[in-house]
């Protein structure tokens, strides 16, 4: 390959899109690594303090496409104090200074402030796309800015992000000659819209493939939007309340049944079960349905709607679909392969009205199953046998009992049978979550068989420190391990401490690790940051290496100790 | 009225620990290292878990259920919204000298309904027919609807009825039989 000139070395790598194989192809040698880094457009940062802003542009001047993620996973269930970090100013004030054409900016677990928003806006000229998941810090202010100066923006998609809604007028900031949109996602926000401003700017975008509106998008504004964008492949559906026998409602009728392209529906965040009969001529097609935002649809009226969706491929919903209605599902969309059924009633851990029967029948029903995220009432070890054995084909298995420590109810015993089945039979499984009662012999099973294992979170589980030891000894490609009130302490900590140098991260909370053993791991291996985060004033005042620690969070870095870590977080 | 919260507080309590355990044992799920693991030291941990799991008020765990907070906070809007936007209306009954009010979202269907008005006006509806109205009394439920109609009760989904209805009649005599034949 040496005889080759560079150009086409970079012709060849141009086919290489995968994160992974292009780090693969830097490795080789240096002409390789030469060649890659100059070529390479999309950037993929795990851990935003793995690496810094000017080593990343050093290395990759051609840089079009970033991916970050800031806070570690824990962060989404109020586990990590608000300010611990993952702020995104510093990389765009970087990447501003230096000579990169930044055209796609897509960031998870950030902190985003309208400054770094405003920032972002008028430094890239040839800006399109910026997706936010789960985001924070910013405001509509922010996003008025990007409207008003990315003058080719094609993509603004904004996921779960909390939002603080000065209310619509940023939509009116795209200006007339912006018709360049392809996606526009605005579900999260919670305040009102400027209606007329949104309807004009639907019908200046003729390539908008992508549309999910907020509560605050009335069903009439709806129809005369899908009118403008009947090219529609992915639409969210606001506000859905209406009388089924007005006007309005008949319009919306005619105008649904001229969307012939669209294939995935999501939203419906306010309903009125008794319009959905206008949906049906479209479900037919649809690939993607997300209904867990919609409460106020269940019972019948929804397994009406399920039986027209025979293409399905993925499904969200609330468990208020119960058992009979997942049984609906697995008779119907034999095509699926993700299903995430989430809890309607998450305060009320009684009130599950999905239990393993549920499972059970889709797992039957839907041979293509791949993808699970299961919140449920209980569990048995015999369910999840029989769905080890109906659907070996599991990527991802993440199983929540809304009771961290129910065992299975028929026999009384732990779940360890049950996960050991799901892992010896699902030989590619790259993510487990667990839950119910288990001991150490689940983690024996899990170091066994699931050789695939990149990311495992487990929660009020084992016995003791061999739990902990079966992972970390026989997961050999485990990338991210998350625990939390589980009795793993210094020993199982201190190990193998190499092995933390090969995954991204490692998060403990509420388990017998001592201040003690972090500081050992510290010492060993400076290539990882140890962070200890502890709001209770306790580190102030008592440093005894014997003290337990509340929350410990390591990762790997090429870069040191972080400087914006605030007071109750202390790198060892 | 159909929730029945009261204000407990120390069962809403945020605090790392299991549904159901005390102050003093909030670690006990992680105290399982017995010295010797053979099964029955395991159905008793289990048996033991299990009762400290079952009360009847459930104290909340920190990041439990694993849910993202915004899912979190927008579940808890709507259950708000339901639970504290009630719908009362007036209820008036031919000869009875003063109405009543009742909050419909309380109920959840006709039948629920008309137990409520029959109880609190001492009188009994008749049998519905989508024909006929309703036969064999001579008290007839009927609303006023969004346009200032008076309309029978019970042709439309109840989710239909409760946000079109304004106030509720229960009329009496030759009057209902009127609106009762009407197809």
């Amino acid at each position: 390959m040496n005889y080759f000139p560079d150009e086409v070395l970079e012709h060849v790598f141009d086919f290489i899109t995968s994160h992974k194989d292009r780090n693969s192809v830097s490795l080789v040698c240096k002409s390789w690594y030469k060649i890659e880094r100059y070529s390479r457009q999309r950037v993929f940062i795990g851990n935003c303090y793995s690496i810094s802003p000017e080593r990343l542009i050093a290395r990759f001047p051609g840089l079009k496409s970033l991916t970050l993620k800031g806070k570690p996973h824990f962060a989404d269930f109020n586990l990590v104090p608000h300010d611990w970090g993952g702020f995104v100013y510093p990389w765009i004030e970087a990447l501003a200074k230096s000579r990169i054409g930044l055209e796609e900016l897509r960031l998870k677990r950030m902190v985003v402030s309208d400054e770094s928003l405003e920032l972002l806006s008028k430094s890239f000229v040839n800006f399109k796309s910026l997706v936010l998941v789960s985001c924070e810090g910013f405001t509509t202010d922010g996003l008025a800015a990007i409207a008003a100066n990315c003058r080719f923006l094609r993509e603004l998609d904004l996921q779960e992000n909390e939002v603080d809604d000065h209310r619509g007028h940023w939509l009116s900031c795209f200006p007339e000659s912006c018709t360049s949109l392809i996606s526009l996602n605005f579900a999260c926000l919670r305040g009102e819209v400027n209606l007329g401003a949104l309807e004009r700017l639907v019908s200046r975008s003729p390539n908008l493939k992508s549309l999910r509106l907020n509560r605050a998008v009335p069903l009439d504004t709806l129809q005369k939007l899908l009118m403008r964008a009947p090219q529609l492949v992915d639409l969210g559906i606001g506000s859905y309340v209406h009388d089924p026998f007005s006007e309005a409602y008949n319009k919306l009728k005619i105008a649904i049944q001229r969307c012939k392209s669209i294939r995935s529906l999501s939203g419906f965040l306010e309903v009125a079960p008794h319009c959905m009969s206008a949906i049906y001529p479209i479900c037919g097609n649809l690939t993607f349905l997300n209904l867990s935002y919609a409460p106020g649809l269940h019972g019948n009226k929804l397994m009406k709607l399920i039986q027209h969706c025979r293409k399905l491929q993925r499904l969200w919903i609330l468990d208020c679909i119960g058992d009979k209605g997942l049984g609906v599902v697995a008779l119907t969309c034999k095509e699926l392969q993700e299903l995430r059924v989430f809890p309607s009633d998450p305060f009320e851990a009684g009130n599950a009205a999905v239990t393993e029967e549920g499972l059970v029948l889709v797992s039957a029903g839907c041979p293509k199953l791949n993808s699970l995220l299961y919140f449920c009432q209980q569990m048995t070890n015999a369910a999840l046998i029989t769905v080890a054995k109906n659907c070996p084909n599991f990527i991802r298995f993440r199983l929540c009992i809304l009771d961290p420590i129910k065992p299975d109810p028929v026999t009384n015993q732990p779940l360890d049978e049950g996960f050991g089945a799901i892992v010896q039979s699902c030989k590619g499984l790259k993510r487990l979550s667990l839950s119910g009662l288990l001991t150490d012999q689940v983690f024996l099973y899990i170091g066994m068989y699931a050789e695939q294992l990149e990311m495992l979170s487990i929660a009020f589980a084992a016995d003791s420190d061999k739990g902990m030891l079966y992972v970390l000894n026989g997961c050999k490609k485990l990338r991210k391990l998350e625990i939390r009130d589980c009795p793993f302490g210094d020993a199982a900590l201190l190990e193998d401490v190499g092995k933390y140098e090969t995954m991204r991260s490692l998060w403990m909370s509420s388990c017998e690790v001592t201040l003690g053993g972090c500081k050992s791991v510290a010492e060993k291996m400076p290539s990882l940051n140890v962070e200890i985060i502890d709001e209770s004033e306790q580190m102030e005042f008592n440093l005894d290496d014997k003290q337990k620690v509340d929350k410990m969070y390591l990762y790997r870095t090429l870069v040191g100790h972080r400087k914006d870590a605030p007071e109750y977080v202390w790198i060892l | 009225m159909v929730f029945e919260k009261d204000l407990n507080l120390y069962a809403t309590e945020l605090r790392l620990g299991l549904p159901g355990s005390s102050e003093e044992s909030i670690r006990i799920s992680n105290k399982r290292a017995l010295p010797d693991m053979n099964d029955d030291s395991g159905v008793a941990a289990a048996k033991k878990c299990d009762q400290e799991t079952a009360p009847p008020t459930k104290a909340q765990v920190v990041g439990w259920p694993p849910i993202r907070s915004y899912r979190k906070n927008s579940l808890q809007t709507k259950k708000t919204e339901a639970e504290t936007g009630g719908m009362y209306v007036k209820v008036s009954m031919d000869g009875a000298p003063y109405l009543r009010k009742i909050d419909l979202k309380v109920y959840k269907g006709y039948p629920e309904l008309f137990k409520a008005m029959e109880d609190m006006f001492k009188f009994k509806v008749g049998k519905y027919s989508e024909r006929e109205g309703y036969n064999g009394s001579e008290f007839v439920p009927t609303y006023e609807d969004k346009d200032g109609d008076w309309m029978l009760v019970g042709d439309v989904p109840w989710e239909m009825f409760i946000n079109a209805c304004k106030r509720l009649r229960i009329v009496r005599g030759s009057e209902a039989r009127g609106l009762g034949c009407v197809v």
